[in-house]
């Protein structure tokens, strides 16, 4: 974070730094009614107003002065004053200063604009006068299990953690509520735990059953779904960045999602925290790791990468590890890890060192940066490394295809032993060849000569033909001649002027440029045996106008061709053009060389005046269209004896062969490069996941400013000294640091985890700043509650399941979320928890939830992302780039799978997950906001998944609600809500269907048209206007502000 | 005392009357929502909120970005020393070892490519315009032309995503969102930030566009700018379904409204009403917007003016007569974003296309704002996310040239409310490459601190608590270019 640097001494105005936060701490007023605490009243306050001059960060610390350690804040200065004097208020410059009326005098400086109120600068006094003890951050000290408090009221707690809230209740003359009705709870813990709503037939056992065992049982029903891991995954996918593309400019999809059901199995099974924790990190370094387990390593390969061209791609390759490290670190350890990016820690002890420390650890994947220019990027899009997760099917393919590739090498080994005799055996061969002398290219006499457009042909003296006659548009000329048995290598067209015609001479009509639009030939053998059709592989010519290359010959596409600029009398060079196969084509006796030149271009009278034709039977590779390609020294060393070579002749007379003769070797080579090729494009098609690996050791420095080119000393991989060291000559790689991350003495883990939980369960956090639990966080509501939870986490072995269900059995989790405007006032955010919070669905449960009720739902776990319903071409408005432009929804069951299988485009999101405070899943989130727009209210109402889950829930209705409309909808609002509908809602409901009805009766038109939106398929039967009416019950059913909540 | 704070009570009730439940912590900012008008913020204490810091001299602000980085040289700053220069190299003393694209960076030579268009003095001021912008050089009096802007940033992304939030990387609020968290809405059927696309015909296919450029970041997610849409409904769900009518519509929010109240009264939650607000306001939302992106009610020489591309929805003529439109019904911050300004190869035919769809109707918008008298009160702001080199990417020739990313001086121009007119702001070297006036220099930060300055804001001030630091637009930078300020 760019914090610029500041240099001046304490009185001096301060006017740029890094920014400090105000915190909440709920007692942070209570001194009246309790001894002072330190880390509740006095370090939210030094670290808020102080630390960013006065604190960690020694670069910038001012007059020398560091407020966040009790010696040195009690240290006499250079200026010979000191701030905190214990127990000597008078004494203390801190005091004189916060208390000074001088602008110029007065910290924090009035620029900063967060002054000091009297109230707390009495607080610090009385805390200076009572010794000014300090003790460190209470989130960084080790988690030791507190006492669980006495209650006065011993029937009310279930479980411990209600003794804890019960006893803070009580200390603030306060009562719980009362347990909330069967129905809300059965729909609170199935939101809860799975994300959906519960079934019907499910609520009405858990009511009826009044054993004492009944709501324990429940919940372990609920926890034993496999909609549980899907509910779990949510917020890690946020935390771990997850998404279905790149990021960045181009934004190409990815396709990362079998570490997305990793993660869902991972917390279907139960996998501990600690080991959940550990294969992310590094399951790849774990002994002998199972494929899963390196899966699981996906977690930090789930990052953007840049792939817009013009990057370098060393500075989006450290952006990515320094991505790691903010996530990792801001995932388990809820610390802001990438302050330290720039300098220092403002507020934490991570020195800028520290961070490149535990950036070296993170540095060592074999990875560009980039996709850019990334060969092996494959897959499904993803960015290596990767790893294969083939079906036992394609597993065996894999195998065979790779066994092929093993074999057609050890064939090629095989030959190239040959190499020195096949080398000289082709020597001997073009030695005889040279010293014949023997023209490379060889004319030939047709035997005739036809014109498609009627030309006639005249042979003159050299051996070319001039063309006569007829003069048509376009022409194809077709020459049939005797051939030599043995081999045809390649074919030579020269092309000639003839004097008096335009331009250059060239063309029979027009400007006098040629375009010859294809030439084929055939080897036609003596009677009835088929031609053998050759195929051109090469093409060469001495000349070639622009955009009209020789190759273009070998094209195929309609409209190109080889042209000359014949048009150009300027233009004094030989236009000739050799046509060659990749391999000699085998001529039976008596056999005919059937040319055909067409000459098809669009342009009139580009056709040819006079040519003459070549053949040749030398080895295709070594011919160009002037002859033999045989380079200088090639030539000279093969002329010479082979005693006679140099070893450095022989060699290069052994490489000629080897690059460009045909032969056994080639082709073997070839061989092989078709089985590469085969078992490439087969890799292609098997799901990969991205995966972390260890590559070789990259250096790793300080960056400048956090700059990728400003490298200052070289570091070593470390963990920040602030926190409990690893065991002695343990080294420091990401195993041991995951290790670290889980140990017992980690203070912050166990602290971070139970309060997200704890956070999603009832609304706000133990520590309401649950994304910091660092210098900054706000204090926590009930510290000792938090510590007994973290330590009871990790003491039951980091038992997720078992820990949730010991936070949803708990009486306080049972209240109901009645709430008076007394209590309201007193506790608007709940933080005593003397009532259930009421809490909005997350984006996911909210379109999951609309379709389970309305019997839409597909509850397939897992599997390569869908599209559901989203407009078509909801992306192409702001990008051309990318694979992921014109969105198309399905048409089949991926349309109604849950949210979080929705295919993710990371530089913008799914519409209507975004409006519901989804994060976009550029960078780590470990905290969703929670708002309430209009725009929510237009999707709900109109957006085309929930019109369809509306036309669901009317079809439940009508199937399975009974005979009466008013039975009908109350079974919809039943499936809904998991409750009966009141009086009131019955009637407001079953009032507004009569008059729909009786609306849609009159305007068919209407009814028609709503209930053909979207594709559900109608009820058989029934008249489209009672379906058209049942279908905005539904739609106002799905809109009512209980239907979102968590109740 | 209570632990509960008390005195915060009444202010944490009026937010979550008006947001609906918890968003962040508690700022130093107006806790405005998106769609709050101004009078509706009564009951916000005005110690919590405090914004405007000062009077603002802009009401509004249309900003019109040219996403893909126009050439100033060929627009706005005149090189014609640079003809006798032709296809020579740009000297290691101008270039001085700075970094480039890897696009460029492995060419033998940079030559010197001058402008092919000619420049000529324009209005009293004489300012200098390209042939290629007349209806722009038109408003030379109007217009602070800053030929000094500069960036770090060498690529897209991470240099339009600078512009837009302050940091190259992902995940802080945009400009927009800011000014809606600090200064609300003055609209109750509109809301604060409106974001407007179009493709440009230069490069057709160029530069994406994210929602991070208008997004909310770590701010209440209301905060974020809403894209209207080209094809379909403007705003997303905008359109009931068919065969619902608007009598039926009303029907229904009703029944929500009268379940949601009783279920209100049974639990006492206020959230419950917030929410039934919000679909009043999305109500309305439904006849507004409609209404907004109708011109039939424009007269006829205003819809001429602004070319014949304003009957085409989605370009940048129709965006630029919505925005007028929307700001005059008190939209705080309209943003166009043209694209197509990235020209590597072949710039001298895709700048026409450029400005063919932006000239004409840019120097509409300053006409139209001005006749209606919005022009003193609304903050106009055209100018692209860095600018491009003197040398030719790619090969140079009489008549054609490429131009690479150039982060080190390009030119915004800024007009209306609180700024100069008439002033050229600023200079370069003479290969339009450095900035030569030290003290005119302005950087992203400065000139996103005098925007929020001209709105009434103090950079400073606008805050938000995150992750225990007090974020802000201008991170730790960004000064108020107050020299430009009228």
């Amino acid at each position: 974070m760019g914090c610029a640097k500041v240099s001046r001494c304490l009185a001096v105005v301060v006017a740029a730094f890094c920014l400090v936060s105000t915190v909440q701490a709920p007692n942070a007023a209570a001194a009246d009614t309790q001894a002072i605490d330190f880390n509740r009243d006095i370090r939210p306050l030094l670290s808020d107003r102080c630390f960013a001059c006065h604190g960690p960060d020694e670069e910038d610390r001012q007059a020398g002065l560091r407020l966040d350690d009790f010696s040195a804040a009690t240290a006499e200065l250079d200026s010979g004053l000191t701030a905190i004097v214990p127990g000597k208020v008078n004494a203390s410059e801190l005091l004189a200063r916060i208390t000074s009326d001088d602008p110029d005098v007065v910290m924090p400086p009035p620029e900063v604009g967060k002054p000091i109120t009297p109230d707390e600068a009495g607080l610090l006094a009385d805390w200076i006068a009572a010794g000014a003890g300090y003790r460190g951050h209470w989130a960084f000290q080790r988690i030791e299990r507190p006492a669980v408090p006495a209650v006065a009221d011993a029937a009310w707690p279930l479980t411990p953690i209600d003794r804890f809230i019960l006893a803070r209740l009580e200390q603030e003359g306060l009562h719980p509520n009362a347990e909330a009705d069967q129905t809300t709870l059965a729909r609170r813990l199935a939101l809860d735990l799975t994300g959906l709503p519960p079934e019907p037939t499910a609520v009405a056992a858990f009511v009826a059953n009044d054993s004492s065992e009944a709501y324990g049982r429940y919940v372990d029903q609920l926890l034993a779904s496999p909609h549980y891991g899907e509910r779990m995954a949510i917020e890690w996918l946020d935390a771990a960045r997850y998404a279905d593309s790149h990021g960045y400019q181009t934004d190409s999809s990815r396709s990362n999602w079998p570490w997305r059901d990793w993660v869902i199995n991972a917390f279907n099974r139960n996998l501990s925290f600690d080991q959940f924790t550990v294969e992310q990190l590094a399951g790849d370094m774990l002994p002998e790791p199972t494929r899963e387990q390196i899966v699981a390593t996906g977690f930090n390969r789930n990052h953007r990468i840049n792939g817009e061209g013009g990057i370098i791609a060393e500075e989006w390759r450290v952006e990515t590890v320094i991505d790691r490290v903010e996530t990792t670190g801001q995932t388990w350890l809820g610390l802001t890890v990438g302050c330290a990016r720039c300098h220092d820690h403002k507020y934490d002890p991570i020195s800028q060192r520290e961070f490149y420390e535990l950036f070296a650890i993170f540095n060592n994947v074999p990875e560009t940066g980039t996709i850019m220019g990334q060969a092996t990027q494959r897959s499904g899009g993803n960015a290596d490394p990767i790893r294969l997760l083939p079906t036992s099917a394609q597993a065996k393919k894999l195998a065979r295809l790779e066994q092929v590739v093993v074999d057609a090498k050890a064939a090629l080994a095989t030959e190239e032993k040959n190499l020195k005799s096949l080398a000289e055996a082709w020597a001997a061969e073009v030695r005889e060849a040279l010293r014949n002398a023997g023209e490379a290219w060889q004319p030939f006499e047709p035997l005739e000569l036809t014109s498609a457009g009627g030309a006639s042909f005249r042979r003159s003296e050299d051996g070319s033909w001039l063309v006569e006659g007829v003069n048509p548009p376009q022409d194809s000329y077709t020459v049939e001649s005797l051939i030599p048995a043995g081999q045809f290598s390649g074919l030579r067209l020269e092309l000639l002027p003839v004097a008096g015609l335009a331009g250059g001479g060239f063309g029979r009509g027009g400007n006098g440029n040629v375009v010859v639009t294809k030439i084929e030939a055939e080897i036609d053998p003596p009677g009835d045996g088929k031609a053998i059709p050759v195929v051109f592989k090469r093409a060469e010519a001495t000349y070639q106008q622009k955009n009209w290359e020789a190759a273009k010959l070998l094209s195929g596409k309609k409209g190109d061709g080889w042209a000359i600029d014949g048009n150009r009398a300027d233009i004094n060079k030989p236009r000739t053009i050799a046509l060659l196969p990749a391999q000699p084509v085998e001529v039976p006796e008596n056999s005919h060389l059937v040319v055909t030149v067409r000459q098809e271009s669009k342009f009139i009278g580009h056709t040819i005046a006079r040519f003459r034709l070549a053949y040749s039977t030398e080895e295709p590779s070594l011919l160009g269209v002037n002859g033999l390609r045989l380079p200088k020294d090639v030539r000279a060393a093969i002329l010479a004896a082979v005693e006679n070579r140099t070893p450095k002749q022989q060699k290069e007379v052994e490489a000629f062969y080897r690059g460009n003769v045909a032969g056994p070797i080639r082709q073997a080579e070839a061989a092989r490069d078709a089985a590469q090729k085969s078992l490439a494009a087969f890799r292609k098609t098997v799901p990969s996941a991205m995966v972390m690996q260890e590559g070789p050791r990259r250096e790793a420095f300080v960056l400048e400013r956090g700059e990728y080119d400003k490298r200052g000393e070289p570091v070593a991989p470390g963990l920040p000294a602030f926190l409990p060291a690893l065991p002695e000559k343990e080294p420091v790689h990401r195993l041991s640091l995951a290790n670290w991350i889980v140990s017992r003495d980690n203070p912050l883990t166990a602290r971070v985890w139970v309060n997200r939980i704890w956070e999603r369960l009832f609304g706000v956090g133990l520590v309401k700043t649950s994304e910091n639990l660092g210098n900054q966080a706000a204090y926590p509501s009930h510290p000792e509650l938090l510590d007994w939870l973290a330590a009871e986490f990790m003491e039951t072995g980091w038992d997720v399941k078992r820990f949730i269900k010991l936070l949803v059995t708990s009486r306080v989790y049972r209240q109901a979320a009645t709430v008076t405007p007394e209590a309201l006032t007193n506790d608007p955010e709940n933080r005593l928890l003397a009532r259930a919070s009421r809490i909005r669905l997350p984006a996911e449960v909210v379109r999951d939830t609309a379709l389970a009720s309305s019997g839409l739902l597909v509850p397939t776990i897992g599997g390569p992302s869908v599209r559901p319903w989203m407009p078509d071409g909801v992306w192409d408005e702001t990008s051309k780039y990318g694979n992921l432009r014109n969105y198309k929804p399905a048409k089949n069951d991926d349309r109604y799978r849950r949210s979080m299988y929705t295919v993710w485009k990371r530089t913008a999101g799914p519409p209507t997950m975004l409006m519901f405070d989804a994060p976009n899943r550029e960078t780590c989130t470990v905290k969703r906001s929670r708002t309430n727009t209009p725009l929510q209210a237009l999707a709900l109402l109109n957006e085309t998944t929930f019109i369809e889950a509306a036309h669901g829930l009317a079809k439940r209705m009508l199937a399975e609600g009974g005979d009466q409309p008013a039975d009908r909808i109350a079974y919809g609002f039943q499936v809904s809500m998991g409750r009966q509908p009141n009086p009131l809602e019955q009637q407001t409901l079953t009032d507004g269907f009569s008059a729909d009805l009786a609306r849609f009766t009159q305007h068919a038109q209407a009814a028609e048209q709503l209930a053909t939106a979207g594709i559900v398929p109608r009820p058989d039967g029934v008249p489209l206007a009672e379906y058209a009416a049942y279908t905005l019950a539904a739609n106002v059913i799905l809109n009512l502000d209980e239907f979102i909540m968590r109740e | 005392m209570h632990p509960l704070q008390p005195l915060h009570v009444q202010d944490q009730l009026n937010r979550r009357v008006f947001l609906g439940g918890a968003g962040g912590g508690l700022g130093f900012a107006a806790l405005a929502s998106l769609f709050q008008p101004a009078s509706a913020r009564a009951g916000t204490p005005a110690a919590v909120a405090g914004f405007p810091n000062f009077p603002p001299k802009a009401k509004r602000i249309i900003y019109l970005f040219q996403s893909g980085a126009p050439s100033q040289m060929d627009l706005f700053d005149p090189k014609p020393q640079m003809e006798k220069y032709r296809g020579e190299d740009l000297p290691d003393s101008i270039r001085k070892g700075q970094r480039l694209t890897t696009m460029t960076s492995g060419q033998k030579s940079f030559p010197v490519a001058p402008s092919m268009f000619s420049f000529a003095q324009h209005g009293d001021s004489g300012m200098w315009f390209s042939e290629l912008v007349p209806n722009m050089a038109r408003h030379a009096d109007r217009w602070c032309m800053i030929r000094s802007m500069h960036t770090e940033q060498i690529n897209h992304d991470p240099a339009i995503t600078f512009f837009q939030t302050g940091h190259q990387l992902a995940g802080r609020p945009s400009i927009g969102a800011w000014l809606g968290y600090g200064l609300g809405s003055e609209n109750a059927d509109l809301p604060a930030y409106i974001v407007l696309t179009s493709f440009g015909s230069g490069r057709p296919d160029d530069q994406p566009l994210y929602d991070r450029l208008w997004g909310a970041g770590f701010l209440p997610n209301e905060h974020q700018g809403v894209r209207f849409r080209n094809t379909g409904d403007p705003v997303l769900y905008l359109a009931d379904p068919p065969g619902v009518s608007r009598d039926l519509r009303r029907a229904t929010l009703d029944r929500i409204a009268t379940i949601n109240a009783s279920r209100g009264a049974a639990l006492g939650d206020p959230d419950i009403s917030a929410r039934t607000s919000q679909y009043e306001m999305a109500f309305r939302m439904q006849a507004s917007v409609p209404e907004i992106i109708d011109f039939s009610d424009e007269p006829k020489h205003v819809l001429e003016s602004y070319g014949p591309d304003v009957h085409r929805h989605g370009s940048y003529a129709f965006n630029c007569l919505l925005a007028r439109r929307l700001s005059e019904r008190g939209v705080r911050f309209v943003q166009c974003f043209h694209m197509g300004w990235d020209h590597h190869g072949g710039l001298p035919r895709a700048i026409k296309g450029q400005v063919k769809d932006t000239d004409q109707a840019t120097g509409a918008l300053l006409d139209d704002l001005d006749q209606r008298g919005l022009l003193d009160e609304t903050l106009i702001v055209w100018g692209g996310e860095f600018g491009r080199t003197i040398y030719s990417q790619g090969k140079l020739t009489e008549n054609n040239y490429g131009r690479d990313h150039h982060p080190r001086c390009f030119t915004t121009l800024m007009a209306g409310a609180g700024v100069q007119g008439g002033l050229t702001w600023g200079a370069t070297d003479d290969y339009s490459y450095n900035i030569v006036t030290p003290d005119q220099k302005v950087h992203v930060h400065d000139l996103n601190a005098t925007i929020l300055h001209l709105m009434g804001i103090d950079h400073l001030r606008l805050t938000y608590p995150y992750q225990g630091r007090d974020f802000r637009l201008t991170d730790v930078h960004g000064e108020v270019v107050h020299g430009i300020l009228s």
